[in-house]
């Protein structure tokens, strides 16, 4: 075989032995106990209460609350900082302690609403959309100004595929709130259903009129960025993601589309770049991992093994949050179609997101079995979709059904 | 911030989540001898929202930070399982120092650690309740020996677990003290054996009244018809169900049984014509296989024994009837002549028996708590 001769490619297995040795991601390797060297070894990172004002506030909560648990104003504030720490720092963990913050009311049939709003995100967060649903249509049935739960339940309905019941969600809105965070809500919404031009020609349209804080820009401009990457704009796409990764460099969601956008040009390096210093979150791992099979580095196999030990772990608690990742990890890097094929169509079952359509053509297309595309070819027909990619793939899908 | 910092919340977080919350991972293994020793991972991170590790505050937990603190650590963790070997609780001592190992979510602290435990260990009880109080969706992913790993949660923590692997014929052997211990303790099944062998010693003459059989081996077959009918009918089932070729929804298997005997029983006030009397015990024998299988699934069997307690068991519930009936046939022919037992047992007893099973028929199937058994 022809071999490349030599100092670059010493110097590329130097610099990777480096990379590794110092261990910037500590979860790789290691898997036997041991006993660390050196007292001043960093082994954990977690919220530091000396700078973290939340952090802080969340423990003086907490140590409240344990005096007086039924104090529910106290409760309701330390859930909402709980969760929200677990989207900044990309920590479940947070969401169990939501749980228990309100463990009083939690198990209630008909808790107070502001328990059972905090209840549906934690149930939306671990991918239970009818327990989510099913809280959401209750708060907003006895308080229909609630903004956050229109919201939630409008993004619950479009990740279901329930577009036109998600839409008349986001016009509940049009009274309560700022005309930007309705057209954020229209326009993710037509974007989950195809029509994602129009979804990016309604919100630029909005983003330019509006001067809002910017936390609603980021978002928007996230949304945005899905929208011109669905509409096959990718130019355009880059330049918005860009934007709102710079705004918010913990916005996950958009970090991992960002990638998938780099992922689909060919552009591993880069994509590895944008995801390799944030992967404690799943989803970037994965990014990582395909980017890093793309180049074929020498990283790949360990990348790609600490991927695996996360699905294994997850699998082990009995979990099947890490299924979607799982089926394109199955599908690009095991070469494993029937299995990508076998997950993308449990994942099916509970949500139907243009990556979702996608795992199930590209999956069923790989095994061989164009007829297992079917659900996701009627789906597109019935929600009309314009978006190119998810055109092309049916296409070619449909082109080998009978 | 209620309001608007939550709005802004969920503006930014409309994606779910897709990570792994809190797990600890325990291994518990059979030493040589009596003792079991247990490793006991868990992670730095959980140890740290509970004992506040990061003694700085600057969010770094060293090693040397963890060191200072092991003895709380331990104590913490440790007191958070109970161990016990047939219901004597077994001393947890810490064993060795405390090491590192990563997992795929950070690090972990790895607490190594012996149960000293009275009873024989071959069964274990575990009670683990680590961590359930401040975070809900914690799991304790508790591995025994080689077997597949239970998983603990805050709904579901207590587990009674068999560290050795029993012998095929040890199952089998303990599976027939089951069975036969399950015949005559459970009152339903006991009533309705009654309710069958009470009218053995006697036949239906031609104007329908009672007549005392002439001889013992008359009275003798008749109670093996109907026993042995009964063996072969739930035999059938229990093996089919749990095998998984069939099943019934337990509710209606219990009201079933509970029905069954009502019929055998009013069957022995006035006959009913519905057939003979094994063919009534095969029928029941049907429904309480199924029964059983219920029982059975619950004892977690290795599926290499599974052939063999299922023998075992069926053995045992022959072997129970068998002893009640030769501990009640002889009085019941001794007395087959007596007025009284015609009235009072046979009429009598049968009329109890039946009120007992309208209870149970009642209870059962509107759901109205636990059944007498």
């Amino acid at each position: 075989m022809f071999r490349r001769p030599s100092a670059a490619r010493r110097a590329v297995v130097l610099a990777t032995a480096w990379v590794l040795g110092c261990g910037r991601s500590p979860s790789f390797g290691e898997r036997e106990p041991f006993i660390p060297r050196d007292t001043e070894e960093v082994l954990a990172r977690v919220p530091a209460v000396g700078v973290d004002a939340r952090a802080r506030e969340r423990a003086a909560l907490r140590k409240a609350l344990a005096g007086h648990a039924g104090q529910l104003d106290m409760a309701l504030r330390l859930a909402r900082l709980e969760i929200e720490a677990s989207r900044v720092l990309g920590e479940p963990r947070y969401l169990g302690r939501a749980q228990a913050a309100l463990r009083p009311w939690w198990d209630l049939a008909t808790p107070p609403p502001g328990v059972r709003l905090v209840r549906a995100t934690f149930h939306h967060a671990r991918r239970d959309f009818p327990a989510a649903l099913e809280d959401l249509d209750a708060v907003v049935k006895e308080d229909p100004g609630n903004v956050d739960a229109w919201l939630l339940r409008a993004e619950v309905l479009g990740i279901r595929g329930e577009h036109a019941e998600a839409a008349r969600s986001c016009a509940r809105l049009t009274a309560l709130t700022s005309s930007l965070t309705v057209a954020v809500c229209e326009a993710r919404v037509r974007s989950l259903a195809g029509h994602s031009r129009k979804a990016h020609a309604l919100l630029s349209e909005a983003l330019r009129r509006s001067e809002r804080s910017q936390e609603s820009r980021t978002r928007a401009l996230a949304t945005l960025a899905e929208a011109a990457a669905l509409a096959g704009d990718a130019g355009l796409a880059e330049r918005y993601f860009l934007r709102a990764i710079s705004l918010d460099s913990k916005d996950y969601a958009a970090r991992a589309a960002y990638a998938d956008l780099l992922l689909d040009a060919g552009r591993a390096r880069e994509a590895a770049v944008v995801v390799m210093d944030h992967t404690q979150d799943d989803r970037l791992l994965l990014r990582h991992a395909l980017a890093e099979n793309a180049l074929g580095s020498s990283r790949a196999p360990e990348v790609a093994h600490a991927l695996s030990r996360r699905f294994e772990e997850s699998r082990l608690r009995g979990d099947s949050l890490l299924a979607r990742e799982e089926a394109r990890f199955a599908l690009q890097v095991e070469n494993a179609p029937e299995k990508a094929l076998r997950l993308a169509q449990a994942v099916w079952v509970s949500q139907r997101e243009p990556w979702d359509v996608r795992l199930l053509i590209e999956a069923a297309l790989a095994a061989g079995r164009p007829e297992a595309a079917r659900p996701a070819l009627d789906f597109l027909q019935a929600s009309g979709c314009e978006d190119p990619g998810l055109v092309f793939l049916a296409e070619r899908v449909r082109s080998l059904l009978p | 911030m209620s309001r608007v910092a939550l709005l802004s919340l969920l503006l930014a977080s409309l994606s779910a989540q897709a990570q792994k919350p809190s797990d600890s991972y325990l291994r518990l293994t059979e030493a040589d001898g009596q003792g079991i020793s247990g490793r006991w991972d868990v992670s730095l991170q959980d140890l740290d929202d509970v004992l506040g590790l990061d003694a700085g505050g600057d969010g770094a937990i060293t090693w040397g930070e963890v060191l200072a603190r092991e003895a709380d650590i331990r104590r913490y963790v440790l007191g958070r399982l109970v161990l016990g070997a047939e219901g004597a609780p077994c001393a947890l001592v810490s064993q060795g120092g405390l090491h590192i190992r990563r997992h795929s979510d950070g690090a972990y602290a790895v607490l190594d650690f012996d149960a000293r435990c009275t009873g024989s260990a071959a069964r274990l009880d575990v009670d683990y309740t680590l961590l359930f109080d401040s975070d809900p969706l914690h799991r304790g992913i508790v591995r025994v020996g080689a077997r597949e790993p239970l998983i603990f949660s805050a709904s579901q923590h207590f587990a009674r677990v068999r560290l050795r692997d029993e012998s095929p014929w040890r199952t089998a052997e303990r599976m027939t003290v089951e069975g036969a211990l399950h015949i005559v303790t459970r009152a339903d099944h006991l009533l309705f054996l009654f309710a069958l062998l009470l009218p053995s010693v006697l036949r239906r003459g031609a104007d329908g009244r009672w007549v005392a059989v002439s001889d013992f081996g008359t009275a003798l077959w008749d109670v093996v018809k109907v026993v042995s009918a009964f063996t072969v009918a739930h035999a059938l089932t229990l093996v089919a169900a749990t095998l998984g070729w069939a099943s019934l929804p337990p509710r209606f298997v219990s009201v079933a049984i509970a029905l069954g005997i009502l019929v055998a029983a009013l069957d022995n006030v006035r006959p009913l014509g519905w057939g003979t009397r094994w063919t009534v015990a095969f029928v029941l024998g049907l429904l309480h296989g199924f029964g059983f299988a219920s029982v059975l699934a619950g004892m977690g069997l290795s599926t290499g024994s599974l052939a063999l307690a299922l023998l075992g068991f069926n053995l045992g519930v022959e072997l129970g009837q068998v002893a009640f009936v030769a501990a009640l046939l002889p009085l019941a022919f001794a007395l087959r002549e007596a007025p009284l037992y015609r009235r009072a047992v046979v009429v009598g007893g049968s009329v109890a028996i039946a009120l007992l099973a309208c209870l149970w028929l009642a209870e059962r199937a509107l759901g109205l708590g636990v059944s007498v058994t």
